[in-house]
């Protein structure tokens, strides 16, 4: 890394996540994209070292390459730069039902060791704290795709040993991608692989409402390179215009 | 054949208290001004149905039209949740609002459904999910090989109403660029209404949309801008600075109200 460490400091936790996450995908994986980090983070490995990357959004936009982060996933650039646009029914039926998909990414409100997602309410169902915009496509996305990725910001209020309600079920979540640092599935159980530079294991312990999986040989995350930084600010800066 | 009337005739004609009623438009071509002209005819106990309430659903649920929503994601997008639609479900108001909540691919197989004319869609989905206990799903076995599926019902609205780029003279319409559900949505309805940008003499062909014909609409109106502040492909774009004020204006029930009354109640119809 050519880059003085006054420069590496200068990062947002958003921009570690997103840059964490885009190093997951590789070259040529066709992912399913959402608005928000993951759309950041599916663009910034289009435009480093994954440039064959499919981008799959569920508005209908199949082989999207936009040139600016989109504003929601009924951008018409996303329809006018992709390989193919297709009805909603197509989407869910012939290409993420069918197994067309290699990575989904998914956030939610509360994770479990498991995996399993909470997007639907806070509270009981029928008489909830804090109604939430509900599954969408998740349901489906987390039993469809090869690999889930899941993008979350670590808290104990996301991170719960109980979920109040099950949206999506964790079985092919491959990595969680926190402000913190990356967990991975260990014999069945999230445990943590990786702290973001300048995270302390007990920072993470301490935001996560179960007592946390370390794996023994738990690592820092790279920091983001120069190049990583700068495109993904490209991108950003882009999506203000 | 459509007729080409007003958007307030067709509305006025076409809907009826206790209508379900589903205004299509995945994240594009928003049904925006009908929504308002639904709220300024004073519809009550509608349940209204979409795979992703946003704004609009938002006003006519914090407007006290909606009995009941059925829908998979409902959300002001990339802004945050919908504050009316929350205020309604959390706390009553102004009335309370019955959920009937799917995932995208069970709302998409049950339009699928409805406008095939068949009484359910199928899909592998919902299960091991706390959904299943809380929404119309079954469980079904393949006849031919045992596997288990979900079983979802049709949606049968009674009024479907989208908006797209153009319709000719005669009623025909065609939409382009994300096409979403709005096809599906027409067939599955026993009427509805379709929201034009422009009236054109003869349709250009386009590749990759959808055109219905006269013949499957009841209505056809003119309304120019009609999905803003959403998207119309080769029209406008999005007006994000409007999703992200309306996530203050929504917060709190008088500034609501008091906004819908100027920009919506006394607003002219189309």
């Amino acid at each position: 890394m050519t880059a003085t460490s006054s420069e590496i400091a200068t990062y947002t936790s958003d921009e570690m996540m997103a840059v964490e996450a885009a190093r997951r995908l590789a070259d040529g994986n066709v992912c399913f994209v959402g608005i928000g980090l993951p759309s950041v983070a599916a663009n910034l490995a289009r435009r480093t070292h994954a440039p064959n990357c499919v981008l799959v959004y569920e508005s209908g936009t199949i082989g999207a390459k936009p040139t600016k982060l989109p504003l929601s996933i009924g951008d018409g650039e996303l329809a006018e730069t992709a390989d193919a646009v297709v009805s909603v029914p197509e989407m869910f039926a012939y290409w993420l039902q069918a197994g067309r998909i290699d990575v989904g990414f998914l956030g939610a409100a509360q994770i479990d060791r498991h995996g399993n997602l909470n997007s639907t309410v806070i509270g009981d169902y029928a008489a909830p704290k804090v109604r939430l915009p509900g599954g969408g496509g998740a349901p489906e996305i987390a039993t469809s795709v090869t690999d889930v990725f899941v993008m979350l910001r670590q808290t104990t209020r996301a991170f719960v040993e109980r979920l109040d309600f099950k949206t999506s079920l964790g079985d092919r979540v491959r990595v969680v991608v926190t402000d913190l640092g990356t967990l991975e599935p260990r014999d069945g159980e999230l445990t943590l692989v990786r702290v973001h530079p300048g995270v302390a294991v007990d920072d993470v312990r301490a935001a996560t409402g179960w007592s946390l999986a370390v794996a023994d040989d738990v690592g820092v995350t790279e920091p983001p390179t120069e190049f990583e930084l700068e495109t993904l600010r490209a991108l950003e800066t882009k999506g203000r215009e | 054949m459509a007729d080409t009337v007003t958007l307030a005739e067709a509305v006025r004609e076409l809907v009826h208290d206790g209508d379900t009623v589903a205004l299509e438009g995945f994240t594009h071509l928003i049904p925006n001004a009908a929504g308002h002209e639904l709220i300024r005819q004073g519809f009550r106990d509608l349940t209204l149905v979409r795979m992703t309430p946003d704004v609009v659903y938002d006003q006519m649920i914090g407007m006290g039209a909606a009995r009941k929503l059925v829908f998979s994601w409902g959300g002001n997008p990339g802004v945050g949740s919908l504050h009316r639609l929350r205020d309604a479900v959390e706390h009553g108001w102004p009335v309370p609002l019955e959920l009937e909540e799917h995932s995208h691919a069970g709302m998409a197989a049950a339009y699928v459904a409805g406008a095939s004319n068949l009484p359910f869609g199928v899909l592998r989905g919902y299960s091991g999910t706390d959904l299943v206990a809380r929404t119309r799903v079954a469980t079904i076995a393949c006849p031919f090989t045992g596997e288990e599926l979900s079983a979802v019902p049709a949606l049968r609205p009674d009024v479907g109403i989208i908006h797209a780029q153009q319709a000719d003279r005669k009623g025909n319409v065609q939409l382009w660029g994300i096409t979403g559900v709005q096809k599906e949505t027409v067939l599955a309805s026993a009427r509805s209404i379709v929201t034009v940008e422009e009236i054109v003499d003869e349709l250009e062909p386009r590749a990759g949309a959808v055109v219905l014909p006269t013949w499957v609409i009841d209505a056809v109106a003119e309304a120019p801008g009609g999905a803003r502040p959403s998207y119309a492909h080769g029209y406008y774009d999005r007006d994000n600075e409007f999703y992200t004020a309306w996530d203050a204006i929504s917060r709190d029930r008088d500034t609501f109200t008091a906004w819908m009354q100027e920009h919506v109640l006394e607003a002219v119809a189309a």
